[in-house]
């Protein structure tokens, strides 16, 4: 089934591309909080006005009625919201908070895999690893740049990052403690991912949209890496079949529980829905998951460990256990086996790479001054010139 | 791509009906379709072991990189970082595939990158040196890339190989991007802070007794040595007086021994270690 045209045409400059100026040249009227501005961000992160749909009369506040029916036609349009449009301040703030949490979530889910490029077993293995782990640093570039586009700034993001005030995708607080954990990252995280993003890259916020789309290709690519990777382990010895069983047993549930909590329990999802940076809800994600992952654990030769995982026919969907909600919760309060290690390594490298984010500063004011002191004295040279021929 | 069957809109454009589940996603042999039989005249066992020991060098430089990854001051030098570390696990692969197929053995890449112990690497020693921080692993890559993007220009033309020829042309525009990030970082760390410039004297003080031992080596295949130290230490000599910064004079009479002869630090052997660590552990395994 199609339900229609999903991908912006434009994926060269994901981060560029201004709509055509017919569509929403009247209302390119920045406001104060629209451009370069960091933008005020409670540390509890923002909620979207109650009630979930924004009205224009909950919204528009001094920005006026008009400016408000414009974002809601958009977004009723289905077309994109771009930097410079006016947007309502809940919108803003939660682009910020879901990119952001984004880019923290590619940025930390470095480390779980990235802690076996070191060990890979083979040099193929070590490539495309090393490969994969550096697409991630490319995504958090990315995103953070996106959230840069709604006035938020890479640095303070980082900061919040590592003073837990904004939080990262639960997953990667789960250890690695095999290669094979390798592929099923691959496999499951990666492809939880897909099935979240790919709908993101319609979502309303164009910048972001655009971003997700060439995410979505390189994550569809580890995807494919990770489950290549289960196949020949699988073909290989007991060892390994018990190895990628092991694993598969340790982050099934973790990776169901990567789409959130159950809807009724999902308290930014409305907003985000009618605002549609969000296309499906959780348990509707999840579902998909859980149906697409099932036939491939057939074919791998992998049991999923739910014993009341079945087949429903009259649904046409499969039925799955629940989740043990109580265990994201402790993960997401800090309690999970890696918070602690995985926001200090990023604390630690962020710290350690001071002095150096300092001398590149300190070196480019100085070219800079150079570059100015340069055309200052070519200048007076000239005037002098011109005195010495009057003369 | 619909967004209602992702994995079915991920598998478009491939026929197989397996095309859902996996799709190959290496190249298993390097030199497909490159002539890869000894040209007449070539001394294969001077071949195999120069090959080896350049596959040594990158694989050994390779693996300092990826220690970096998660690690390094900023984003942009994580992807750069990690770029670098990839060009040069490429050399190694071909490298090895190439002494695999000289050497009369048929080993594969694995088999000399996973299965040989210090004493038989070859790498100078310069490339196992620990990361050290960011000033130190700069003017290691500097050093380390100068020289080799020297030796590779000349082998482009000069090597007898066929394939260590188009190794080379293909490590060029690789090398040359290392050596130009190694360069700008520093300029900008030898004129940033006092404290910035501190530690690149530092760096490049404890690296001096090692730039001997790399400009020492022979390149082979009638390349002259002199002509690739010159080059070397000029560049050296530009970007480094550019940065304020100079190499120590005393650095150039080598260490005694030779990374090409086998002689190693002490670091090389816990990086090897780590390095197969898991294709040891499953010697039976595939991966």
């Amino acid at each position: 089934m199609n339900d229609g045209p999903h991908l912006p045409e434009a994926i060269d400059n994901p981060l560029g591309g201004a709509r055509t100026p017919a569509v929403n040249s009247s209302y390119h009227i920045p406001n104060e909080r629209s451009v370069g501005k960091l933008v005020a961000m409670t540390t509890t992160d923002s909620v979207p006005p109650a009630g979930a749909a924004p009205s224009a009369a909950a919204e528009a506040g001094p920005a006026g009625p008009d400016l408000q029916a414009h974002f809601d036609a958009t977004i009723a349009r289905d077309q994109r919201i771009e930097p410079r449009d006016w947007m309502p301040d809940g919108y803003r703030k939660t682009l910020i908070r879901q990119i952001a949490q984004h880019a923290h979530s590619e940025i930390i889910g470095m480390q779980p895999e990235g802690e076996w490029i070191t060990r890979a077993p083979s040099l193929r293995r070590k490539a495309i690893l090393f490969a994969k782990v550096q697409d991630e640093a490319g995504h958090g570039l990315y995103l953070y740049s996106a959230a840069e586009t709604l006035g938020a700034d890479r640095a303070d993001l980082t900061e919040r990052l590592i003073e837990g005030r904004q939080k990262y995708s639960s997953i990667f607080n789960y250890p690695t403690p095999s290669f094979a954990d390798v592929g099923v990252i691959g496999w499951f995280v990666d492809g939880a991912a897909i099935c979240n993003q790919v709908p993101l890259c319609r979502s309303s916020y164009g910048p972001y949209a655009r971003a997700m789309v060439r995410i979505c290709k390189e994550e569809s690519f580890h995807q494919r890496q990770g489950y290549e990777l289960l196949m020949t382990m699988m073909r290989g010895t007991d060892a390994q079949r018990a190895m990628v069983q092991d694993a598969v047993d340790r982050w099934w549930w973790p990776s169901l529980m990567m789409f959130g909590p159950p809807d009724g329990d999902s308290p930014n999802s409305a907003a985000s829905m009618a605002w549609k940076i969000k296309r499906h809800s959780n348990d509707e994600l999840r579902q998909r998951f859980v149906d697409m992952t099932v036939p491939q654990a057939e074919k791998l030769g992998v049991t999923l460990p739910d014993p009341e995982l079945r087949w429903n026919e009259e649904r046409g969907r499969h039925d799955f256990g629940t989740p043990d909600w109580s265990e994201l919760q402790r993960v997401i309060r800090g309690d999970g086996p890696c918070n602690a290690q995985r926001v200090e390594r990023r604390r630690a490298a962020h710290e350690e790479g001071a002095w150096v984010r300092e001398a590149a500063t300190a070196h480019a004011a100085r070219r800079a001054a150079r570059a100015a002191e340069a055309v200052g004295t070519e200048a007076r040279g000239e005037v002098r010139t011109e005195k010495g021929t009057a003369a | 791509m619909s967004d209602d069957h992702v994995y079915l809109s991920l598998a478009e454009g491939h026929d197989d009906s397996d095309a859902r589940w996996a799709f190959g996603t290496g190249f298993e042999d390097p030199l497909h379709g490159v002539d890869t039989a000894v040209p007449d005249g070539v001394d294969a066992r001077e071949l195999a072991a120069r090959c080896l020991a350049l596959a040594d060098d990158a694989l050994v430089e390779a693996q300092r990189l990826a220690e970096w990854c998660t690690r390094a001051p900023e984003l942009e030098e994580e992807v750069a970082l990690a770029n670098i570390g990839l060009d040069l696990l490429g050399q190694a692969r071909l490298l090895y595939a190439r002494v695999g197929q000289v050497d009369g053995t048929g080993r594969d890449e694995d088999a000399y990158a996973y299965f040989r112990d210090a004493e038989d690497f070859r790498n100078v020693r310069l490339a196992e040196l620990p990361n050290g921080d960011f000033a130190f692993s700069i003017v290691r890559l500097l050093v380390l890339s100068c020289w080799r993007l020297a030796l590779f220009g000349r082998l482009a033309s000069a090597a007898p190989d066929p394939v260590l020829a188009a190794v080379a042309a293909k490590g060029v525009n690789e090398l040359a991007y290392h050596r130009q990030f190694a360069a700008d970082w520093t300029l900008r760390l030898g004129d940033g802070t006092d404290e910035s410039h501190r530690r690149m004297t530092a760096a490049l003080r404890e690296i001096a007794p090692y730039v001997g031992e790399l400009l020492a080596v022979e390149p082979g295949f009638g390349i002259d040595a002199g002509s690739v130290r010159d080059e070397v230490t000029e560049v050296l000599g530009q970007v480094l007086d550019a940065a304020g910064l100079s190499l120590p004079a005393d650095g150039a009479q080598p260490l005694g021994g030779s990374g090409r002869e086998g002689d190693h630090t002490a670091h090389l052997a816990p990086l090897l270690a780590e390095l197969q660590s898991v294709a040891r552990a499953l010697p039976e395994a595939t991966w």
